[in-house]
């Protein structure tokens, strides 16, 4: 059952720092780090302590309100330094790794010959369960739910971000391990949405769906909105690409080698430099960009629309393919709110004539301009594809009216839905932190 | 020009956080980011950002009010001259002259409009601890457009302070006011001094000679008498009326500015001429008055009916703010605007009363709108949970 998706509402940016398609091994960190705050409402639980030796698999953490939920080194060494922030909180757990990548075996397990439980108790005890986020709220999944429909996006569409296609290359047979051992675990079908001519169309045991439109076309929670809408109680899981390969190299090896390709883009990073590097996750930014000025360069580890911000000695985000580095704008722009001034900057608006110059557009962090009223209607909705009225449950987050948010489709959307919200609103609202908070509210209300 | 940035930067010291002025920040930055678009970067979210914001976004609209701002400062001038004057056409009259002698009637409004209004919304950014917001900008220049150019300044003065104070301070500010703040200060003029703002003898300049009469295409109307205009004078807007309201054509420009920038709402706009077309047409059909017998499309040009529904109705606050709420919205002010007009020979100017009670249902519209959507998305749950109980 295959449905192609026709996304017409929102915004292609074309921005300039777009890395090379060649994929290099990148050089060895010395320090990883685990940082609980990648995970999203997981309060976690240490098991082993400072001066600990762990191998690469071995449950650092688990998550306190489901303690099947491990969090696994990944890498081999010892926990040098677990790092607190404000009221003991745990911010980073770093290993120091010795080189020899020793990981812990759990068996081979053929993915099409294992049951369902199997394959669950594979994933919590190997600390992969982790890559599984649930719809809604955008966090980790329960690891007793079972969901409606499990869904991966092969289709890259945001800002510079690293083409799954790439990261995949030499990875299918992984993959296609991967997307057996998830469509044991759900009562549906596992989506699978692909772009034109991919190399993953011929994967057996998914739905296969091709989508076309710009951004945010290829972000899953659009094509879960198009196929598989999230209602009240439903659940919904989803994964990254390379995440999905990592845990079919589980089920083909028997160990947790949690690798992670990174597209290095943005035109603070050298034209030479910008390629797909292979490394672990948790890697240390300098492991691949060297040392960074942070006053004049932003380090993002993610895309432009949804990355963290990083310093140049901290830790890759657990999730993300893509490292972007940018110039910081804080500079002051003369008379920067003349209507057709300043075309160089990427926008949606129809005071800018950067929509018809078209080209590719570097761009910068500058908030060009300042917070202000919502005043301006219809330019939400033109870069949300989705059959939700983005104003009124940006009002409803912001006013934690539950029965409304619900009511408005609270449930179908993940802040990540809202970046492009955030680029093109003229009132400067930070839409995607609305949204958060408003997930995180239902989270504790309504569970 | 790093000399006026280091001069700002010097300026600005006293007022920055822990200093003595601090309270009074908003207003300095105000001037500040007048000048320059600040440095700030982002500090959450994403991490680049549209060049789009308010202050472009309201310069934008005051723009699209220059042409019918220009062309009412003329015909202001040139509506008393040919009458002074003795000359036969509106016309006739030499263009600078009535062009200057329209500015020099005109400017005080704008001034003291802009004076006013401004001076409340710094005092209550200062006092509520937030940036100016650029939203006056269109308000003060609309208010002195919609006024008789004849209006006592006080008493413009006072209908300003009205509008900003009950209309928009009063709900919270810009982004929060139900009735569109312009005409709010119109309406408040009309109902508290009906002498100065209705009759014969204040759409035209007085000046010092007496009996310069200037009676406007509805008023003429209302009273049962015939219309002296053609559709090319109320379309060009060669007419007595309210300051910049008369000429069609030049709040078209405004119109074509508005949609081509997508600051002002094309579907409220087009909706609105739509539904004003459709009750002159109905009224036509009846033909029982000289009012309901007046053409339908000599309603869309004549009084405040295009400028209403150009400026007015698609103030995105105080309009509809979903999609098809916008259609049903545009497209009631302009049926209401000419059903108050032909009913109501009292209120000839139907447009500003139309576009106000549409503001005051535009959130009901939008209510029953996104009820559609919530009601979809309940019955996709009912359905979900009965597939679920026979599975």
């Amino acid at each position: 059952m295959s449905k192609d998706i026709r996304v017409r509402k929102g915004l292609d940016l074309k921005l300039k720092g777009e890395a090379d398609k060649k994929i290099v091994t990148a050089p060895q960190s010395s320090i990883y780090a685990i940082k609980p705050a990648d995970f999203h409402a997981v309060v976690p639980k240490l098991v082993l302590k400072e001066g600990a030796s762990v191998k690469a698999g071995e449950t650092v953490f688990y998550s306190k309100y489901d303690e099947k939920v491990k969090f696994a080194a990944p890498v081999s060494g010892t926990i040098t330094e677990i790092l607190r922030g404000a009221k003991r909180r745990i911010l980073e757990v770093r290993i120091t790794a010795n080189g020899t990548n020793d990981a812990v075996n759990r068996g081979k397990v053929d993915p099409a010959s294992a049951s369902a439980d199997q394959v669950r108790k594979l994933l919590l005890e190997s600390g992969c369960w982790p890559f599984i986020i649930q719809r809604p709220y955008s966090i980790v999944a329960n690891s007793e739910d079972t969901p409606k429909s499990i869904f991966i996006s092969a289709y890259t569409t945001a800002p510079l971000a690293g083409d799954v296609e790439v990261i995949l290359e030499d990875k299918k047979e992984a993959f296609q391990a991967g997307i057996t051992a998830l469509s044991k675990l759900t009562s549906g079908a596992v989506h699978l949405c692909v772009g034109k001519n991919s190399a993953l169309k011929d994967i057996k045991d998914a739905d296969i769906h091709k989508v076309k439109g710009p951004h945010p076309a290829g972000n899953v929670g659009v094509q879960i909105h198009k196929l598989d809408p999230v209602n009240m109680g439903d659940r919904v899981w989803t994964l990254g690409a390379e995440d999905v390969a990592t845990i079919g190299n589980l089920f083909l090896t028997g160990e947790f080698k949690p690798e992670r390709t990174i597209a290095l883009v943005g035109t603070d990073a050298k034209e030479a430099d910008r390629k797909y590097y292979r490394t672990i996750i948790g890697a240390n930014v300098s492991s691949i960009v060297g040392t960074i000025d942070t006053d004049h360069t932003r380090i993002i580890s993610g895309d432009v629309l949804t990355g963290d911000k990083l310093l140049s000695d901290q830790f890759l985000n657990y999730y993300k393919n893509t490292l972007t580095l940018i110039p910081e704008g804080n500079e002051y722009a003369l008379l920067g709110w003349l209507p057709f001034t300043r075309n160089k900057v990427p926008s949606n608006a129809g005071t800018s004539f950067s929509r018809l110059l078209g080209g590719k557009r570097k761009v910068d962090t500058n908030l060009n301009g300042e917070e202000r009223a919502l005043v301006v209607t219809g330019e939400m909705e033109e870069v949300l594809p989705m059959d939700i009225y983005p104003l009124q449950l940006i009002k409803a987050c912001m006013s934690g009216d539950i029965e409304k948010m619900e009511n408005l489709g609270i449930y179908e959307v993940a802040p990540e839905d809202f970046a492009l919200i955030d680029f093109t609103n003229t009132s400067k609202l930070e839409a995607q932190e609305v949204i958060r908070l408003g997930l995180d509210l239902m989270i504790t209300e309504v569970g | 020009m790093k000399w006026v940035r280091k001069k700002l930067d010097q300026a600005r010291k006293p007022f920055e956080p822990g200093q003595k002025l601090e309270k009074f920040a908003p207003a300095i930055n105000a001037f500040d980011t007048f000048l320059y678009t600040p440095n700030h970067t982002t500090k959450k979210g994403a991490h680049i950002r549209d060049v789009v914001d308010l202050k472009r976004t309201m310069i934008t609209v005051v723009f699209a009010l220059i042409p019918a701002l220009l062309f009412g400062m003329w015909n202001t001038g040139a509506q008393y001259l040919y009458q002074d004057m003795g000359l036969d056409n509106v016309t006739d009259v030499p263009f600078w002259d009535a062009f200057i002698e329209g500015a020099i009637l005109v400017m005080p409004l704008i001034l003291v409009s802009y004076i006013v209004g401004l001076t409340i919304e710094f005092i209550f950014a200062i006092y509520r601890g937030h940036e100016v917001n650029e939203g006056y900008l269109v308000t003060g220049l609309l208010i002195p457009m919609i006024f008789p150019v004849d209006i006592p300044l006080w008493m413009l003065a006072i209908s300003v302070a009205f509008a900003v104070l009950i209309g928009k301070e009063a709900f919270g500010g810009t982004g929060m006011n139900i009735l569109n703040p312009a005409l709010t200060a119109r309406a408040f003029a009309f109902f508290a001094y009906p002498l100065y703002m209705s009759g014969n003898a204040i759409w035209v300049h007085q000046g010092a000679t007496d009996g310069i009469s200037g009676e406007t295409i509805l008023g003429t109307l209302a009273q049962g008498k015939s219309v002296a205009y053609s559709f090319f004078d109320a379309a060009a807007g060669f007419i007595p009326g309210s300051v910049s309201e008369t000429s069609t054509i030049a709040v078209l420009i405004g119109a074509a500015i508005l949609i081509l920038t997508k600051v002002g709402s094309w579907r409220i706009i087009l909706s609105g001429f739509v539904g004003a077309a459709v009750m002159g047409l109905i009224f036509n059909a009846f033909g029982l008055n000289a009012l309901m017998e007046f053409k339908w499309y000599m309603h869309l040009v004549v009084g405040g009916l295009s400028f209403g529904l150009v400026f007015m109705a698609t103030d995105p606050v105080s309009a509809a703010q979903t999609m098809k709420g916008k259609w049903i919205y545009g497209f009631l002010c302009g049926f209401f605007g000419v059903m108050i007009r032909v009913f109501n020979p009292a209120y000839p100017e139907g447009i500003m009363l139309a576009i106000l009670l549409m503001n005051v249902f535009a959130p009901t519209i939008d209510h029953y709108v996104i009820q559609a959507n919530v009601n979809k998305r309940k019955k996709r749950l009912a359905k979900a949970k009965s597939n679920l109980q026979t599975a």
